[in-house]
């Protein structure tokens, strides 16, 4: 068990499923990264996502739970129901108070926490979506010195999520889908 | 005080100097607590307040009554009655009939905010024919909280995702017959305010003060660091009669605690634990 050095994060809500199962197909075999995954979804429903991803990629791939070290080459989902949080000594922390966005887990949480306890060491990507969950997210990335990436609306499903965190990020890269792929094939 | 415009954004060094100021002005200890969750509460509070950190420290050293508000504030008050109805669905039908067994029945439900867990656990009781010999104690941090709980008073809107929960637990009752609505809220019958002992109790300092056949404690533990998950596991444990049950969130495990060795578990997913030893 090895503590990540780099975190990855991806957050993304409606049309944006099957884009983030190419990514996670065309990571490496081992990463020095924890790759971290936002998506909105119903609590109220549990799904085997995780497991079932993690037979179909042949990777760990684990909801985050609370307490527990962040380590590299994993993938994590954050639980439904539930802000994701990081600790300042690098492990997960679970918050159920009021949805930000309407939505619990928030990429605006998970983002804005990560920025700060991986500063430069942090990249994240948003993805398609329906609300403006993210742009502030995204902000605070830029703000701790980290790595910006959003979706091109013109590729996104629904430009919604995408197109808002544009409009009030100062510096984000704006990728293609193949752009994205590709970014993720060279995930050291 | 000074209002300002734009938010100021603290950062852990900041948090730790508030939590100091605490600890030393009102001997109440935060340290144990989860820092990204604290921080983010302590920043909502200060947003809200339109303070900075120079505002916030002057309130709590020179303001009166603000302490109670502060930690009103900060901690977390998000409840629901019968939330995930398969707890309860699984409570009903797996612990309770241990619990039929005991003469008494005492029950714990621990960091209970508003009361909306100690009134469900009181309506499921009575749906088993064991409220006319359980007694429940509802303690949280919040004496704000604890004063809400007392009045057993919800809004109609709350009411109604209340029944949408209660609807799945597989009871046969309805949800209506267990409140009274007048306007746009609903007090909880009688019966059940007068199971409940509401009262102010603090994790993080306090101790065993009877001991229980029951204790809820779900989506507390979240909000607490290894070391002071420890701790409360530990209190819990003290005050569990041997065979006691112990049910934390579906997010909270005793897996990777010590303290795991004397129970077992009942329930993996839904985090039921039994006192074996």
């Amino acid at each position: 068990m090895t503590k990540a050095e780099n975190i990855i994060l991806i957050g993304g809500s409606a049309g944006s499923y099957s884009l983030i199962i190419s990514m996670l197909e065309s990571i490496p075999v081992n990463i020095s990264s924890a790759v971290i995954v936002v998506i909105h979804r119903n609590a109220k429903y549990s799904t085997q996502m995780e497991k079932s991803l993690s037979l179909k990629l042949k990777r760990p791939i684990v909801p985050a739970e609370d307490k527990v070290m962040i380590e590299n080459n994993t993938i994590y989902f954050a639980a439904p129901g539930y802000h994701l949080l990081i600790e300042p000594d690098r492990t997960f922390s679970l918050d159920i108070s009021d949805p930000v966005n309407f939505s619990r887990p928030s990429i605006d949480v998970i983002f804005e926490s990560a920025a700060e306890v991986y500063t430069n060491r942090c990249t994240a990507f948003l993805l398609s979506g329906a609300n403006n969950d993210g742009a502030y997210g995204i902000k605070r990335v830029e703000y701790f010195g980290g790595t910006s990436i959003i979706q091109d609306p013109l590729d996104a499903i629904i430009d919604t999520m995408p197109s808002s965190a544009i409009t009030t990020s100062s510096k984000a890269k704006v990728l293609k889908n193949k752009e994205i792929i590709n970014y993720f094939c060279s995930i050291k | 005080m000074a209002k300002l415009n734009d938010p100021v954004h603290i950062t852990f060094e900041d948090l730790e100097d508030v939590v100091y100021l605490l600890k030393k002005v009102a001997d109440y200890d935060l340290s144990g607590y989860s820092k990204s969750s604290l921080k983010r509460r302590v920043q909502r509070l200060m947003d809200m307040e339109r303070m900075d950190l120079v505002d916030l420290k002057n309130a709590i050293l020179n303001v009166e009554g603000f302490f109670g508000y502060f930690i009103q504030e900060i901690t977390v008050n998000v409840t629901e009655m019968f939330r995930d109805p398969l707890f309860y669905h699984e409570l009903k039908n797996v612990v309770f009939p241990y619990l039929q067994t005991y003469p008494q029945l005492r029950i714990w439900s621990a960091g209970c905010a508003t009361g909306e867990e100690a009134y469900s656990l009181s309506i499921l009781l009575q749906e088993e024919n064991l409220l006319g010999r359980s007694f429940i104690y509802g303690t949280d941090i919040s004496q704000q909280a604890v004063n809400t709980a007392k009045k057993g008073v919800y809004t109609m809107a709350k009411i109604k995702s209340y029944t949408e929960n209660y609807n799945r637990v597989g009871l046969n009752s309805k949800f209506s017959d267990h409140y009274t609505a007048m306007y746009d809220a609903a007090i909880i019958n009688n019966e059940y305010r007068n199971s409940v002992l509401f009262s102010n109790h603090n994790l993080v300092s306090d101790n065993v003060f009877n001991e229980f056949q029951l204790i809820c404690c779900r989506n507390v533990l979240i909000y607490f660091d290894r070391e002071l998950q420890r701790r409360v596991l530990n209190v819990f444990y003290e005050s569990l009669s041997l065979f006691g049950f112990l049910c934390l969130g579906t997010k909270e495990s005793l897996y990777s605690q010590e303290i795991n060795a004397n129970f077992k578990v009942i329930n993996k997913s839904l985090n039921i634990y039994q006192k074996i030893r």
